[in-house]
């Protein structure tokens, strides 16, 4: 019952891409079973790939409704196409009407208008979130459901656990892989952390992504640090991209150089301080940097 | 024809491929950048601001306290909780809100209004022969599929459109794609492109519009996201190799097809199997044979 409030640090990019997953995993294993790890890209979850969990509770994720005609009872008089403001009622032929499941947004107004009560409104099921054991600790990580929604609440759930293990188990960190741009899943993922890691990198996409996550964790007020990965693709813009990320009040904690190892890692399923490679010494320097310290790794050659 | 490039994991070329196909495609061409959370687009293209800045607004509720009785009907249907009612007054939170209208219908009193709330903007440029429109999503606003929406209403009855899909597998995807006549899914033959392909490609089977993969950085990684393909009859549409020049030429913000001229060919051929000359119905379709 002890660890409470454990510090969570959430590893968001704005653009995709930028090297968010390689970094949040090479951070599990430098906390070395020191921290709960979440996986927050409900979407397009990968972190799994790398740290490999042995699966030990699956639950549903269930979420909002969704609207079904009841052919038999449907008299066919069109009143869901006019109420729906989401375009989700199909009329197939003659007067037979059906919802596109995927572009009902679930707001009911068809259910309760419909004249003849011929539109059921059953549970939508999401996808599923699950509980693992990894050899960097226990994971929280979720799959959101084929063209399914509210994947800002499913952020939510796989955070809400992390937190309980952390606090039941005393383990004092949280680190969490966000997913890219900063719409709902994003906001869901950075309200009420600690820190926010942004991993970018050298390109006018970058550059330009970068401002964008910048005010958003400026609107939450939280402690924001960036770091450039693949830097050396273009040296001038890296430099552009830190002083503007100071000027917005982050706190650079340094360079990734482009490393193709980072790519052997992962289809080695391995973290990149896992390996012997040139980038790993970087992000080893990125997570001192943040304020972690590293115990003495078993592969890693000390400087 | 309407294009749709789209991919499961970020940063795989989702924009690169958009652009450069814009650019080689030879005619004059719409190209909708649906990414609006990070739009970028406008980034490579560059070209002039033609016309006003459009602003989308989606509608929310305001309560008219006059006629209001507390009673609760409105927070009761509400299936966002965009409004509770705390001792008889209506507290509205308009960043929960779908716009639904719901409230507003269920009201018995007639005490609710809808107003509009801003939550980004469309933006047309002019770029040579493309027509780029762009949304930009507002900094801290959660909705996008309604600013998709808007920015999908600029596709041209006739000629052909090619959509920037943002990444991912949820709403906002689903609204990109939603009625196109083909989707592009860009991906790199690493295992994270390879597990969040196979989200995208079940994705587009159930939205059932035809589809094909480019295999960016190509030689990068390892074989796997072909052997998928090739065992899932799923047609690849062509590739692009890994080539330093090429990030390079996209961290300064150059078209590929500009800034490395050998590739102009490549794109070209993209083209021309993406829009569908040398397709067969059954590579159109990508579906599973037996």
């Amino acid at each position: 019952m002890s660890g409470k409030n454990p510090h969570e640090i959430v590893i968001i990019s704005g653009k995709g891409g930028t090297g968010k997953t390689s970094v949040a995993a090479s951070f599990a294993v430098l906390a070395a079973g020191r921290a709960v790890i979440a996986d927050c890209d409900v979407d397009a979850a990968d972190l799994h790939l790398v740290l490999a969990p042995k699966m030990s509770k699956s639950t549903d994720f269930k979420s909002g409704h969704e609207a079904v005609i009841r052919r038999e009872t449907c008299m066919g008089c069109g009143m869901c196409v006019e109420v729906c403001r989401f375009g989700a009622v199909k009329l197939l032929s003659g007067n037979q009407y059906r919802v596109d499941p995927v572009a009902c947004e679930g707001c009911g107004v068809c259910v309760r208008f419909c004249t003849v009560g011929a539109i059921a409104f059953p549970e939508r099921l999401c996808g599923k979130w699950r509980v693992s054991e990894t050899r960097c600790g226990p994971m929280v990580h979720a799959c959101l459901g084929v063209a399914a929604e509210n994947s800002g609440k499913l952020v939510s759930i796989v955070r809400r656990e992390a937190r309980q293990i952390a606090e039941v188990k005393g383990v004092p960190l949280i680190i969490t892989d966000g997913p890219p741009g900063i719409g709902c899943p994003v906001i869901a993922s950075m309200t009420g952390a600690s820190q926010v890691l942004v991993v970018t990198e050298p390109t006018v996409s970058g550059e330009h992504d970068l401002e964008r996550v910048l005010t958003l964790a400026r609107h939450f007020d939280i402690p924001t640090s960036v770091c450039v990965n693949k830097w050396d693709i273009n040296p001038e813009m890296t430099e552009r991209i830190e002083k503007k990320a100071e000027a917005a009040g982050a706190q650079g904690v340094g360079r990734i150089r482009y490393d193709r190892a980072v790519t052997a890692a992962q289809i080695q399923a391995k973290a990149v301080v896992e390996i012997d490679a040139p980038s790993a010494e970087d992000i080893r320097s990125v997570w001192e940097k943040l304020g972690f310290q590293t115990r003495n790794q078993k592969q890693g050659e000390d400087e | 024809m309407i294009i749709a490039v789209a991919s499961g994991k970020g940063g795989t070329g989702k924009t690169t491929v958009a652009v450069n196909l814009a650019r080689v495609c030879g005619t004059d061409v719409h190209l909708l950048d649906c990414d609006v959370e990070e739009p970028n687009a406008h980034l490579f293209l560059k070209g002039e601001l033609c016309g006003d800045q459009e602003t989308v607004s989606i509608p929310v509720p305001e309560v008219d306290e006059a006629l209001c009785d507390g009673c609760g009907e409105c927070s009761r249907f509400c299936e966002y909780k965009a409004l509770a009612v705390l001792a008889k007054r209506v507290l509205v939170f308009p960043e929960m809100c779908h716009g639904c209208g719901g409230c507003m219908r269920v009201c018995p009193k007639g005490a609710i209004l809808e107003v509009p709330r801003r939550i980004g903007v469309v933006e047309t440029r002019r770029a040579g022969e493309i027509t780029l429109v762009q949304g930009r999503l507002d900094v801290g606003v959660a909705m996008s599929p309604p600013l998709i929406r808007a920015v999908k209403a600029h596709i041209p009855k006739e000629g052909d459109a090619i959509l920037d899909a943002p990444p991912g597998t949820s709403c906002p995807v689903i609204a990109t794609l939603r009625e196109t006549d083909t989707v592009v899914l860009v991906t790199e033959p690493t295992p994270f492109g390879l597990n969040d392909l196979k989200l995208a490609v079940a994705m587009v089977r159930e939205m059932k519009v035809p589809f094909g993969v480019v295999v960016n950085r190509a030689g990068s990684g390892d074989d796997r996201v072909q052997a998928y393909c090739r065992e899932e009859w799923i047609p690849v549409f062509g590739e692009i190799p890994d080539d330093r020049r090429i990030a390079e030429a996209y961290s300064r913000g150059e078209l590929i097809v500009d800034a490395l001229p050998e590739y102009r060919e490549r794109f070209r051929a993209l083209w021309e199997t993406v829009s569908g000359g040398k397709l067969t119905d059954k590579d159109r379709y990508g579906q599973t044979q037996t």
